[in-house]
C-alpha cells in the first residue's frame, strides 16, 4: 500500500496521512491508453439450447392444462378447513419429530464419541438399526409393538393397554423421531469431530470442566457444521410426515386423500397437497438461511448479506457496468 | 497483579517452594519416548526458557506441567503440589477431571496457534473463563477483561472476532485470556513460531511487559533474543533431556556442550 502511493509521485508528503482520503494524483482516473471497445463473441448454442427448454416447458404446462383434470378443485379447497388442519398438523409433527431427532441424535453422538465401550457400541448398534430399516417398515412396527406388550404399566403414574396407550400420534412421533436420531447423531458427530482440537485444550487450560468446554465451546462451533445438513433434515422431516397417513394419523396428505375420495377429485388434491408441501418447504429454506447465517458469526470476516440486502445492492448497482459494485 | 510483590533483582523470597519441580519426568507416546528424565526447578517470580530443537520435548514437557499431557513416571509439582496426583503413604491417586481443572485455573497457558474461540469476540474471550469457571458477575469480568485488553494494547478491538485481528493481535488477546484467571504461573508454548517476522515485536513487548510485573513464566521459544534479555533462567533440551542450563547469557554466548553448540550455529 505504501509503496504503491509512494511511486505515485509525492514523496514530500507521508503516505500514512493520506489513507483513507484520495493521495494526490487519484482524483481523476489516469489518461492511460483509450479503453477497450470489441464485439463480444455470439454463443448460438445458448440461443439454441434455451429454445428448446422453452418449448419443452410450454409443452408440459400445455398437457398439463388440456388434460383430464379438474382444475377448479384445487382453488376450491385450498383453504378448506380439513386441509388447513392437516397443514397445521403436519408441522407439528415435523417440529415435534424433529426436537425428538435432535435431542436423541446429540445425546447418540456424545455416546458415540465417549470413551466408554458400552455407551459407544449401544450408540453404534441404535444407528445401524434405524439407518438400516425403512421408516415405514418402523411405523408399523410401533404401532404393532402391543403384541410384545400387552400393558403399559408406570406403576404409580401410569397404566393401561398397549393399543389405548400407543395413539397414532405418539405412533408417528416414536417413528419418526427415534429415526430421525440416527441421522441427526451422524451429523452431530462430524460437528463436533469438526472442532479443532486445540479449542478443548485452550478450554481445559482455562480449568473449564468438560462439560462446560462441550457446552460453551465446542457445540456452538459444530453448530455451523451442523446446522445445513439440519436444514435438509427438517424439510425432509416435512416430506416424510406424509408417511404417517399409513398409521392412520390425520395430517395433510391423508385429509387430502380423504376429501379426494369423497369428492371425487382424487389427483386434484394431490396436486393440492403438494402445493402446499411446496409453500411449506420453501418458507422452511428461508428460515434456514437465516439459521446459517447466525452461525456462521466468527467463522469469516463479512457475514453473508441477507436476500433484502442483495436486492438493495443490485438496485443500487442498476445502470452500472457490473463488477464495479462488490455486493 | 496476581498480588504478589513485584520481583526484585535479588533472589526470590526466602523460603519459597519453588514454582515447578521436575523430578525424572518421562513420557512416551506408544514406544516412542519423548521425555527421559528431566530434573529442573522454576523458582517463583522467575522466566524461565526452554530451548532445543523441534521434537526435543520442549512443549511437551510443558504440556505435562499443566497435565494436558500425563507423565509416565517421575514427579512433577506445582506450587509444592503433585500435578494430576494425590499421593497418600506411598501410594497415588489419580485426582478427579474436576479437580484437574481446579488446579488449572492458576496456570495460564498461551499456545503457538493461539486457539482463541472463534465464535466470540476478543472481549468475550477474556470473559468467558472468569464468568464460567470463577462464577464472576459479568460486569465484573466485563471491566476487568476491558483492563487487560488495554493493558494488552487492544482496547480498541475489543469488539473484534479473531478472524478480524492479525495474527499478533490474536496472540495478545490469548495472553489476555490466560491472565484474566489471575494464574500464578504462565505457561508459553512457542507464542511468536505463527506469527509473520513483523508481528513478533508486539507479542514479545507484551511478554516483557508481565516479566517486569512478576509474573512467573515458563516460555517455550525460538527468540534466542527474547530470552537473552528477558530471561532468568535457560535449559536446552535434546532428545527428550536436558543438555544444558544456566544463566541464558552465559548458556547462549558460551555454550559448553557440542550439542548445543551446533543448535545454537544454526539458529543465531
Amino acid at each position: 500500500m505504501n509503496d504503491i502511493e509512494k511511486t505515485a509521485g509525492d514523496p514530500g508528503e507521508n503516505p500514512r496521512e493520506n489513507l483513507g482520503e484520495n493521495p494526490g494524483g487519484y482524483s481523476t482516473p489516469p489518461a492511460g491508453p483509450e479503453a477497450i471497445k470489441a464485439i463480444p463473441v455470439r454463443h448460438y448454442g445458448r440461443y439454441v439450447s434455451a429454445l428448446v427448454a422453452i418449448a419443452i416447458l410450454v409443452a408440459t404446462v400445455y398437457a398439463f392444462s388440456q388434460g383430464d383434470i379438474n382444475w377448479h378443485a384445487v382453488p376450491d379447497y385450498f383453504f378448506d378447513h380439513r386441509i388447513i388442519t392437516g397443514v397445521y398438523k403436519t408441522l407439528l409433527l415435523t417440529v415435534l419429530s424433529m426436537l425428538i431427532g435432535i435431542t436423541g441424535g446429540i445425546v447418540l453422538a456424545i455416546m458415540r464419541l465417549s470413551k466408554n465401550p458400552v455407551t459407544s457400541s449401544i450408540a453404534w448398534f441404535y444407528i445401524w438399526f434405524f439407518r438400516g430399516t425403512p421408516v415405514l417398515v418402523q411405523l408399523f412396527l410401533w404401532f404393532n409393538l402391543g403384541l410384545v406388550f400387552h400393558y403399559i404399566n408406570l406403576m404409580p403414574i401410569y397404566k393401561d393397554y398397549w393399543s389405548n396407550f400407543m395413539t397414532p400420534l405418539l405412533t408417528a412421533l416414536l417413528g419418526l423421531g427415534l429415526n430421525e436420531a440416527a441421522y441427526m447423531a451422524e451429523i452431530c458427530r462430524a460437528g463436533l469431530l469438526a472442532v479443532d482440537e486445540g479449542q478443548t485444550e485452550a478450554a481445559h487450560a482455562l480449568g473449564m470442566s468438560h462439560s462446560r468446554t462441550l457446552r460453551r465451546v465446542i457445540i456452538p462451533q459444530a453448530m455451523r457444521v451442523i446446522v445445513p445438513p439440519t436444514g435438509n433434515e427438517v424439510i425432509n422431516m416435512l416430506k416424510t410426515t406424509s408417511l404417517v397417513a399409513a398409521v392412520q394419523y390425520p395430517e395433510l396428505f391423508r385429509y387430502a386423500q380423504d376429501i379426494g375420495q369423497n369428492s371425487g377429485a382424487p389427483v386434484e388434491m394431490y396436486f393440492l397437497a403438494a402445493a402446499w408441501y411446496l409453500i411449506m418447504t420453501s418458507v422452511l429454506s428461508v428460515g434456514q438461511y437465516y439459521i446459517e447465517r447466525y452461525y456462521a458469526r466468527g467463522s469469516s470476516r463479512q457475514l453473508p448479506p441477507t436476500p433484502w440486502q442483495k436486492v438493495r445492492a443490485n438496485m443500487f448497482s442498476l445502470g452500472r457496468p457490473k463488477g464495479a459494485v462488490s455486493a | 497483579m496476581t498480588g504478589k510483590l513485584s520481583k526484585t533483582e535479588d533472589a526470590p523470597p526466602e523460603g519459597s517452594v519453588p514454582m515447578v519441580r521436575a523430578q525424572g519426568v518421562h513420557k512416551s507416546f506408544g514406544h516412542v519416548e519423548v521425555l527421559k528424565g528431566i530434573d529442573l526447578e522454576v523458582k517463583p517470580g522467575e522466566v524461565f526458557c526452554l530451548i532445543g530443537p523441534s521434537g526435543s520435548g520442549k512443549s511437551t514437557f510443558l504440556r505435562c506441567i499443566n497435565h494436558l499431557e500425563k507423565i509416565n513416571a517421575g514427579r512433577l509439582y506445582v506450587d509444592g503440589e503433585l500435578v494430576g496426583y494425590r499421593q497418600k503413604g506411598d501410594k497415588l491417586y489419580e485426582l478427579k477431571d474436576s479437580e484437574v481443572a481446579r488446579k488449572r485455573r492458576d496456570i495460564g497457558m498461551v499456545f503457538q496457534r493461539f486457539n482463541l474461540f472463534p465464535h466470540m469476540t476478543a472481549l468475550e474471550n477474556v470473559m468467558e473463563a472468569p464468568v464460567q469457571v470463577k462464577g464472576a458477575s459479568r460486569t465484573q469480568a466485563r471491566e476487568r477483561a476491558m483492563q487487560l485488553l488495554e493493558r494488552v494494547g487492544l482496547a480498541d478491538r475489543a469488539g473484534h472476532y479473531p478472524s478480524q485481528l492479525s495474527g499478533g493481535q490474536q496472540q495478545r488477546v490469548a495472553i489476555a485470556r490466560a491472565l484474566a484467571m489471575d494464574p500464578k504461573l504462565m505457561l508459553f508454548d512457542e507464542p511468536t513460531s505463527a506469527l509473520d517476522p513483523e508481528l513478533v515485536g508486539d507479542v514479545l513487548d507484551v511478554m516483557r511487559d508481565l516479566a517486569e510485573s512478576g509474573m512467573t513464566m515458563v516460555v517455550v521459544t525460538h527468540e534466542m533474543g527474547f530470552a537473552r534479555e528477558v530471561g532468568d533462567s535457560l535449559v536446552f533440551m535434546d532428545e527428550g533431556v536436558v543438555v544444558e542450563s544456566g544463566h541464558p547469557r552465559d548458556v547462549l554466548t558460551n555454550p559448553q556442550h557440542q550439542r548445543t553448540q551446533s543448535f545454537l550455529s544454526k539458529v543465531l
